[in-house]
């Protein structure tokens, strides 16, 4: 779906200054930063700290970023998972309703995220607290009260109720422009309802499937401020690291962390693509 | 002969319009049967039915005299070539001609030595490890009928499947369907719009419209004996008139008492009459059973088309002699020449070349086919 052919260099240039100056010389700063020290001279010591720096946790010694960034790379892998989950079934059923019923089910999808990221988090925290409406409810019903709280889950609830419309989104309209003659076609040929979602409509949704997994996936691993509250702050993530270490004015570390996350975030997403590529457009075993 | 298919007595509604009327049709195995008709006339939502991609409101669909009213399409010993082929394109050639041996889990080797086969029979060998997307239309038609015809259907279906192809290919793709059609001993059921395809490649040509069968036969039978004005203007061209029935064997039109062969109509009964373009000779005026004045000269290629005033009604005659604009001539017509028709709804509708030569009318006609045509695109939309 790569479209040739000579740019329009007029129409181009508002985009390119826009890139240079919010994109390339931001990112150019916190490669800058990262590879120095307070005063600016060459230095690796910011990212060697990222891998060495170790603490003490309860009896054993742990390296303390790295310990952060795996919890980190831990919770955003399982919110993503969880989203997908939840989310691929109902980017299906919405594709395949009613018109109506689709605009319906769009709107709800939408209508927490006209509401402000830290007012939903805070609500969040209301829910799940221990005396909190959930635990309320539950002791109503009899059924006794749950911790939640500052617990992991806790954390991936938040993530997973802020992320799923992005990964909800990108495999609808993928879904929504799918040939519904493709999924006769496959039923003509044999197919039960089973055999047409996993040898058609699966196939042929991975370019929205990939990028729900990107638009969750990335925004979840540098989360910050949703550990924080709902995790009671036990759970520190690396964006919290990051934003720790630039609210302490330690520019050049923080700066250190982002470089590294998003290396390794590239890297990341570079193997998913691969591996989906191969899986979607493969010819052989789907 | 054996019968694979029967349709008894179906109807069918989307949104409350009438798609499909009361059906009934045979079909015989080894057959090539064509549904004729114009769009919204109803022969998709035929074809579909037999798919199984719709249910019937009424009536049976019976195959090979069980009734498959719910049988789904995937359990259907049917197959379809999709309108715009309807191709996999997340697999290449090779894997869209095996899709449905992967479904069976035939064994690899077997799967193999299909596909290997189809994709000779359909003349792609070369074209196994290619995306489908980048074929042309007809590398993707003839990997739509591989695909199809690999699941050895009894039935294969096809929705109007040389509808996107270019003139020269179109006529290409008649003869090899044809050729293939005989070499498997499938029952083809096609769809299509285009009259000139459905004589040539057809058994037996269905012509519907509005819903309703409006006549089966043979080729030749829909062309020489049309039984509806309908008819005999959908297929060929047609010069239809008014006439009465004089008795067996006479019947009177545009002022003149005509031999012909039809018996078996009311003494004094109404009714259209069919003369095909082709079928009128030009003589001198004097000589003429009808006399009229030439209008319109078209140059055709192999033959003239000339518009000719004949008290007021135009007729289209088909000649190889040239006459001129304005020349008075005289028209001869053969009692076999001759086809009488039953009055229907369709009387009085079609026939008349009063506005053919006509530029201004005919663009007002052209702007009113559009408007009908989109009118049932609504009402079917799958035409």
């Amino acid at each position: 779906m790569k479209t040739k052919g000579k740019p329009v260099w007029g129409l181009l240039g508002p985009y390119t200054l826009w890139a240079a100056v919010f994109i390339v010389v931001p990112l150019i700063f916190v490669a800058y930063y990262a590879f120095t020290d307070n005063s600016f001279t060459f230095t690796f010591d910011n990212l060697l700290r990222f891998f060495n720096d170790k603490s003490q946790m309860g009896d054993t010694e742990v390296r303390t970023y790295m310990l952060i960034f795996w919890r980190s790379l831990k919770l955003a892998v399982i919110s993503t998972v969880i989203c997908l989950l939840l989310g691929y079934p109902l980017a299906y059923i919405m594709s395949r309703a009613s018109d109506r019923s689709q605009k319906i089910m769009m709107t709800l999808l939408m209508i927490p995220m006209w509401m402000n990221f830290l007012i939903r988090t805070y609500a969040w925290m209301t829910i799940l607290q221990d005396t909190g409406l959930l635990n309320g409810m539950l002791t109503r019903l009899g059924l006794g009260n749950v911790h939640i709280i500052g617990t992991e889950g806790a954390v991936v609830i938040g993530m997973v109720y802020d992320y799923l419309p992005y990964m909800v989104l990108p495999i609808y309209s993928v879904m929504a422009k799918l040939d519904i003659r493709l999924i006769e076609a496959a039923r003509d040929l044999g197919c039960n309802n089973y055999g047409v979602l996993k040898r058609v409509i699966f196939p042929l949704s991975m370019p929205g499937v990939l990028s729900g997994i990107n638009m969750v996936l990335i925004p979840s691993v540098s989360t910050f401020y949703i550990s924080q509250k709902l995790g009671n702050g036990k759970f520190f993530l690396i964006g919290d690291a990051i934003e720790g270490q630039y609210v302490a004015n330690n520019l050049h570390f923080a700066a250190a962390m982002a470089f590294i996350l998003m290396i390794i975030l590239l890297v990341m997403m570079a193997l998913i693509k691969k591996f989906t590529n191969n899986m979607a457009y493969g010819g052989e075993e789907i | 002969m054996k019968k694979i298919i029967e349709l008894k007595n179906i109807s069918k509604s989307f949104d409350g319009e009438k798609v499909l009327d009361n059906i009934s049709l045979d079909i015989y195995d080894n057959e090539f049967l064509t549904l004729l008709g114009p769009s919204g006339c109803g022969k998709t939502t035929t074809l579909r039915i037999i798919g199984g991609f719709e249910q019937p409101d009424e009536g049976d669909v019976l195959f090979m005299g069980e009734r498959i009213n719910d049988v789904p399409a995937h359990k259907r010993n049917v197959n379809t070539v999709f309108q715009r082929y309807a191709l996999f394109p997340h697999l290449d050639v090779y894997e869209n001609v095996a899709f449905a041996l992967r479904e069976r889990k035939v064994p690899k080797d077997e799967i193999d030595r299909q596909v290997t086969e189809m994709l000779s029979l359909v003349m792609l060998s070369n074209f196994a490890h290619r995306k489908v997307t980048s074929l042309s239309g007809g590398q993707q038609q003839r990997v739509a009928i591989a695909r199809a015809l690999i699941a050895r259907p009894k039935v294969l279906l096809l929705d109007e499947p040389l509808g996107a192809l270019d003139l020269k290919l179109r006529k290409d793709m008649q003869q090899e369907l044809k050729k293939i059609q005989k070499a498997t001993g499938i029952t083809f059921i096609f769809v299509t719009h285009d009259q000139e395809e459905a004589l040539t490649m057809s058994d037996t040509v269905v012509v519907m419209s509005d819903g309703r069968i409006q006549q089966i036969g043979t080729p030749t039978d829909v062309y020489n004996e049309p039984q509806n004005a309908f008819v005999a203007d959908f297929i060929g061209e047609s010069n239809i008139v008014d006439g009465v029935m004089l008795e067996d064997f006479k019947v009177r039109f545009s002022g003149h008492t005509f031999e012909c062969v039809d018996k078996g109509f009311e003494r004094g009964e109404a009714v259209d009459v069919v003369v095909r373009p082709e079928d009128v000779d030009i003589v001198r005026e004097e000589d003429g059973m009808l006399k009229g004045v030439v209008t319109s000269v078209t140059f055709m290629g192999v033959h003239y088309e000339i518009i000719v005033d004949i008290g007021g009604f135009k007729w289209m005659i088909q000649t190889t002699d040239f006459v001129d604009v304005d020349e008075h001539i005289g028209l001869s017509i053969d009692p076999d020449a001759i086809q009488i028709m039953k009055k229907s709804e369709y009387s009085g509708m079609f026939g008349d070349y009063s506005t053919y030569s006509d530029e201004a009318e005919e663009l007002s006609e052209i702007e009113l086919g559009e408007l009908e045509e989109f009118e049932s695109t609504e009402v079917e939309y799958e035409d």
